[in-house]
């Protein structure tokens, strides 16, 4: 019996805690601040690992920043210098190595495979998890970890599945979210207007809609996910589609069409990628968004990766688990930038209109551009690009016509 | 939860591997990580699928031998150690190799004291087995003319295409059987810095 009291004492006083410091204050927008606290001591804390890391190890094993160097030494010089000649020089039988060793390059690294799996970080930041090449460094160090452990699992991690717990019956789900929004927010996308954002992980459209309301535009989902769904349908209009819907183009845009003409709803918010991406570049973006017309409102996110890596891994990870390595982070802190609305240009066609959209949200977010499809994770390239590659060569040994 | 990081008592034969080819552990704990990546349903070898899903090798007009390359004589996947000996073919001579030389070891597979010769040979080799598809140890006309059809694809005519593979042949062929032999292969390509154009440096 006194078991059960204390235990009921136990839980009232944490929710009466919960209520008071984090859910009442942001009813009414009122910041007490805690957060702020909270950054400035995880910050504090990181640096100070750091340098210990740094102190620790020996002088040839820090890694330089790997993502944008990449684990090989390239020569990134076009196919002529490869080649080692002028232009229309004529076939040697060494041309082979150039391709060949661009092969074997592209397998043990390419731009595309690496963009779906997580970010890798110059230092360390105490979780386990992205932990690659860091060893045992000192016994302060260790204990640091420890005591972060202890924080994660038995404070933040409570604390956030509580708020959970609230928040999915409020329809909001909770973690801690910090947002910093720069002073762009007058170009929020308005009525009648489309959303394009990259995407990285389900928390986009959480970070959005805190500061705006969205029509949604996606693919039906199974299990906790579709309760959402269904849920937010109830309570204004959002467009979800059946997989096999997808494939009929035209009945899509047809009824984004409709969507966007009635003046009465909600901005859609559409992800063109087509899938989640490691928040270090952004990939090609379908031009099935675009063909739609409308005004369109580019939002570029980009998450720190610092304290906890926002990225889905669809194949790796179930929303479920995917939510809780979300709660045992230290935080999610993002970036988000509301970018001036774009139309089409006169004598732009969409898929020009994708990549100049693309191309603007990646110089916001400080992201790599890459040409490639997202669904590259899934399926295989087009021919298309080969044939580039031979025309180059071809224009080479065939070009001005020196042939003997 | 968390994920599993590559350490090197997870990588079987680790030891032996390091050993045959010369990559330092951090290498080597990379091209893990980057086999087990390829390796999507974690079947724990590679088969010629999941090279073939690597975008920039699929455009590459040599792609398909490329990745014959790491099936030799018929077989149909590749575990890691053989995907690590390919690409050990590529690993850029470094002065360390001269200094751990141990005379009772086996000579590792680019050792800088054979640059001249068999590194040279065996560079050679690989970008002569991309011609070689038959291995009947000669480049016949026909030979040549398809590996240049897979490098330019349709941007040059047939009669180009003969041309060219025809002048090539006549240059190599020096016993004028009409194919180039692999000795024939190698003096052609002797001026060249073929060492500094096969290697692969992989960052730590």
């Amino acid at each position: 019996m006194e078991g059960a009291e204390l235990a009921g004492k136990i839980l009232s006083t944490w929710l009466t805690l919960v209520l008071g410091f984090i859910l009442l204050p942001s009813v009414f927008g009122v910041s007490l601040g805690i957060s702020e606290i909270y950054m400035k001591i995880l910050v504090k804390t990181l640096e100070w690992a750091t340098i210990r890391i740094e102190k620790g190890t020996p002088k040839e094993s820090i890694l330089k920043n790997s993502a944008s160097v990449g684990i090989i030494q390239r020569d990134e010089s076009p196919m002529e210098k490869g080649l080692s000649g002028l232009r229309g020089r004529d076939f040697e039988l060494s041309d082979v190595f150039y391709f060949s060793k661009k092969g074997l390059e592209a397998i043990v690294e390419d731009e595309v495979t690496q963009r779906f799996s997580s970010e890798e970080l110059v230092s360390w930041n105490l979780l386990t998890r992205t932990n690659v090449n860091f060893q045992y460094i000192s016994l302060r160090l260790t204990m640091v970890w420890v005591l972060g452990v202890i924080v994660r699992y038995c404070v933040l991690l409570p604390l956030r599945v509580t708020l959970a717990f609230i928040g999915i019956s409020l329809l909001v789900i909770g973690t801690t979210l910090v947002g910093q929004l720069p002073d762009s927010r007058q170009y929020r996308p308005q009525k009648g207007g489309i959303c394009v954002a990259n995407h990285t992980s389900p928390i986009d459209v959480l970070i959005l809609t805190t500061d705006g309301c969205y029509a949604m535009v996606g693919q039906v989902h199974g299990g906790l996910m579709g309760i959402i769904q269904r849920a937010m349908v109830k309570a204004c209009p959002h467009v979800w589609f059946e997989r096999s819907e997808m494939k009929d183009r035209h009945l899509v845009t047809k009824r984004l069409k409709e969507h966007i003409a009635d003046k009465k709803k909600l901005p859609i918010l559409i992800f063109p990628e087509g899938t989640c991406i490691n928040n270090t570049s952004v990939m090609m973006f379908k031009k099935g968004s675009f063909e739609i017309g409308g005004t369109i409102h580019p939002v570029a996110i980009k998450y720190n990766p610092q304290f906890g890596d926002a990225f889905w891994n669809s194949s790796k990870y179930n929303m479920v688990s995917y939510l809780l390595r979300m709660m045992t982070s230290w935080a999610i802190v993002c970036d988000v930038w509301y970018m001036p609305p774009m139309t089409r240009e006169e004598g732009e066609d969409a898929v020009q209109f994708a990549n100049r959209v693309k191309s603007a949200i990646a110089i916001q977010g400080g992201l790599t551009e890459l040409p490639w499809d997202g669904g590259l994770k899934r399926a295989k390239v087009k021919d298309i690009f080969k044939e580039e590659q031979q025309k180059n060569y071809s224009k080479m040994i065939v070009g001005n016509g020196s042939l003997s | 939860m968390g994920s599993r990081s590559s350490h090197a008592a997870v990588i079987p034969d680790g030891d032996s591997i390091r050993r045959e080819t010369g990559f330092s552990q951090a290498s080597l704990l990379r091209l893990h990580h980057r086999f087990r990546a390829l390796d999507r349903n974690k079947k724990g070898y590679l088969s010629r699928m999941d090279l073939q899903q690597i975008g920039a090798l699929a455009v590459n007009p040599l792609g398909d031998r490329i990745i014959e390359s790491f099936f030799p004589d018929g077989s149909q996947r590749v575990d890691f150690p053989g995907f690590v000996r390919v690409l050990a073919h590529f690993r850029p001579v470094e002065d360390e190799d001269t200094e751990t030389q141990d005379p009772k070891k086996p000579e590792p597979l680019n050792s800088r004291r054979n640059k001249l010769h068999c590194e040279f040979v065996r560079t050679c080799t690989n970008a002569f087995q991309l011609y070689d598809l038959d291995r009947d140890g000669k480049i016949s006309r026909h030979e040549m003319l398809q590996v240049l059809r897979l490098m330019v694809g349709v941007q040059v005519t047939e009669e180009q295409l003969e041309n060219i593979a025809d002048r090539t042949v006549q240059e190599a062929d020096e016993d004028g059987d009409g194919a180039v032999s692999f000795v024939e292969f190698t003096k052609s390509l002797e001026k060249m810095d073929v060492e500094q154009k096969m290697s692969i440096r992989i960052l730590k």
